[in-house]
């Protein structure tokens, strides 16, 4: 049997799109230039050739960045995770009260001080894990919008957080749990992280069935995956590396604080978002946001670099986020139109 | 055995006080392929989505491969073989042309639960031999479905349905929105599947079409399965008679 060749269907691969991923590298470089460019003019040095600014621009996104990887999942399915800010306060909380040292004063379980570090570990991911299988299971069972239910997590989490200790910060972790969080620890966990989830999304059942959650959900389901229970692991996952997150931020500051992790979750949403990740669900990539969290502290590092005030960061860093977002409404239109 | 695939007797199906569908009676042979036809609401695709339970019928029975059937969802018709191409095409548009064909039944290399490792070579490999195999020509695989025309999406939603479908196919209304080029693609791969001796259920608006692929044609009216003709016993203007109600009274049953 012979098939047809229908010129008509040949003309969509000749416009086929530049991957979203290289845009963010462009957008990342220029921005870079920029910055760079500046630094002459303005500061007389340069910007990108000083190994201690490169290190500090990787390092002050990287425990955010270990959040926007989970929360990047969450978007491509369609959802949204406000909670980590506040899952990352309460989880940093109640993990240091099992990683504290005996020298220290006053700690929280007197009788369970100098435990192994793998406790705190443990509890930590673990209370991580069930902050997003809460949020999964309200969204995937009761069919509540996404945002509503981790609005709900972000206000409780964070309740949670003052109450365990009345608003007591929580200090003294043991000699191993302070290691987690030392130096460019940070880096390295980020980098671990990304690469696990950008190996499983590109190359396991996880990320298929994710990708097609959120591009047609009824068409996952009639395909048989079992789409409320894949919901609730992908926020399961978001939490524990909120979780991974708060271990992180309170080895690393020795202490832990009912409000840490402000405002985290919309750092993070902001990187996954400039990353490319599209908030209607379907598209995006760990690169993409990773990425997403390079030019997020490149702009910070910059305005600093420029000595520019803070107050303008985060009003410009406002402005990014809406451009970003408004980028993505853009393409979506040129897509349905087409 | 038989050579029946597909029986239905008295499927009947009311949402609430309407009868969308009552006591129909339909045969299917194997190898065999009828359309459906019938004026907008006159249970068509109702009688489709009792046979695939995309809903559960009011009364009925069905026989499916020489028993009987009482699915309780979409999921375990497909498993036994029944592949439906719906009016809406349930693509991921964001998944590549592989991906989509393989959604919810992925080849795997290495299990490891959800985390299990695609074989993403062998899915794209046989993803192109089932294209080729239904005569579906697309220019890249590794685009996703969003870049693709309506008659590329198309083709690939049939091309998923003819790859998988053991025992019959069901098409509603496949080109309903495709142009003249990509109609002939369509129903070539419809030729196709008879040549393979896949049996079919065409739903269609489409007389001409409906001549030219079809051994029988069955027509509904007001819920009811008016008339079975054979495509040799009638001509186009006997069927429109049946579907405007010029002729068959509504108690007509055919087995």
């Amino acid at each position: 049997m012979t098939g047809i060749t229908a010129a008509g269907l040949t003309g969509a691969s000749a416009h086929r799109k530049r991957p979203a991923e290289l845009n963010v590298l462009l957008g990342l470089i220029a921005i870079i230039a920029v910055f760079e460019l500046l630094g002459w003019l303005l500061v007389g040095q340069s910007f990108l050739l000083n190994k201690q600014r490169l290190m500090i621009i990787i390092l002050q996104v990287s425990i955010v960045g270990i959040i926007s990887v989970g929360v990047t999942q969450v978007i491509i399915t369609g959802g949204i995770d406000l909670s980590s800010g506040s899952v990352v306060g309460a989880t940093a909380m109640i993990a240091m009260s099992f990683a504290q040292a005996s020298t220290g004063p006053a700690p929280v379980y007197a009788g369970l001080t100098d435990l192994p570090v793998l406790v705190p570990v443990a509890v930590g991911l673990g209370m991580g894990a069930l902050a997003g299988v809460v949020n999964g299971s309200l969204i995937a069972y009761t069919k509540i919008p996404p945002f509503i239910a981790t609005l709900g997590m972000m206000v409780a989490a964070r309740g949670i957080s003052k109450w365990y200790t009345n608003g007591k910060p929580v200090s003294f972790p043991t000699d191993s749990y302070a290691m987690i969080g030392k130096g460019i620890m940070p880096v390295v966990i980020f980098a671990l992280i990304a690469l696990l989830f950008h190996l499983a999304l590109k190359y396991t059942l996880y990320g298929k069935h994710t990708y097609a959650i959120g591009s047609n959900t009824e068409a996952a389901r009639i395909s048989g995956i079992k789409v409320e229970r894949h919901i609730v692991l992908v926020y399961a996952i978001a939490g524990l590396l909120a979780g991974l997150a708060a271990i992180v931020v309170s080895s690393k500051n020795l202490t832990a604080q009912a409000g840490m992790g402000m405002m985290y979750e919309l750092d993070a949403i902001a990187m996954a978002v400039i990353g490319g990740v599209s908030l209607s669900g379907g598209r995006g990539s760990i690169i993409g946001t990773v990425l997403g969290a390079l030019i997020f502290g490149v702009i910070i590092s910059g305005f600093t670099f420029l000595r520019i005030d803070a107050y303008y960061q985060e009003m410009i860093k406002g402005v990014i986020i809406v451009v970003a977002v408004v980028a993505d409404v853009a393409r979506q239109r040129k897509r349905s139109r087409s | 055995m038989s050579d029946i695939i597909l029986e239905t007797r008295g499927l009947t199906k009311r949402y609430g006080g309407v009868h969308a569908l009552t006591d129909a009676n339909f045969v299917l042979r194997k190898g065999e392929h009828i359309a459906v036809v019938g004026d907008n609401g006159a249970g068509k695709s109702t009688f489709v989505r009792q046979i695939t339970a995309v809903e559960q019928r009011s009364a009925g029975q069905v026989f499916f491969d020489g028993q009987e059937v009482n699915f309780t969802g979409p999921l375990e018709a497909r498993e036994s073989g029944i592949e439906t191409v719906f009016q809406n095409l349930a693509l991921a548009d964001d998944l590549d042309v592989p991906s989509n064909l393989y959604l919810g039944r992925e080849i795997i290399k290495f299990p490891l639960g959800p985390f299990s490792i695609l074989d993403r070579k062998a899915m794209r490999e046989r993803t192109l031999r089932a294209l080729e195999a239904t005569a579906v020509k697309i220019p890249n695989v590794d685009n996703t479905i969003r870049n693709m025309s309506g008659g590329q999406r198309q083709c690939v939603a049939i091309a998923r349905a003819a790859a998988f479908a053991s025992k019959l196919i069901i098409m509603d209304e496949p080109t309903a929105a495709l142009g003249v080029q990509e109609t002939a693609q369509v129903e070539n791969i419809i030729r196709g599947l008879k040549d393979r001796g896949v049996p079919l259920i065409l739903i269609s608006h489409n007389l001409r079409q409906v001549f030219d692929l079809m051994d029988r044609i069955v027509v509904f009216r007001r819920g009811r399965i008016v008339a079975s003709l054979h495509k040799d016993e009638t001509d186009g203007n006997d069927i429109v008679s049946y579907i405007t109600g010029v002729k068959g009274g509504s108690d007509a049953s055919y087995a």
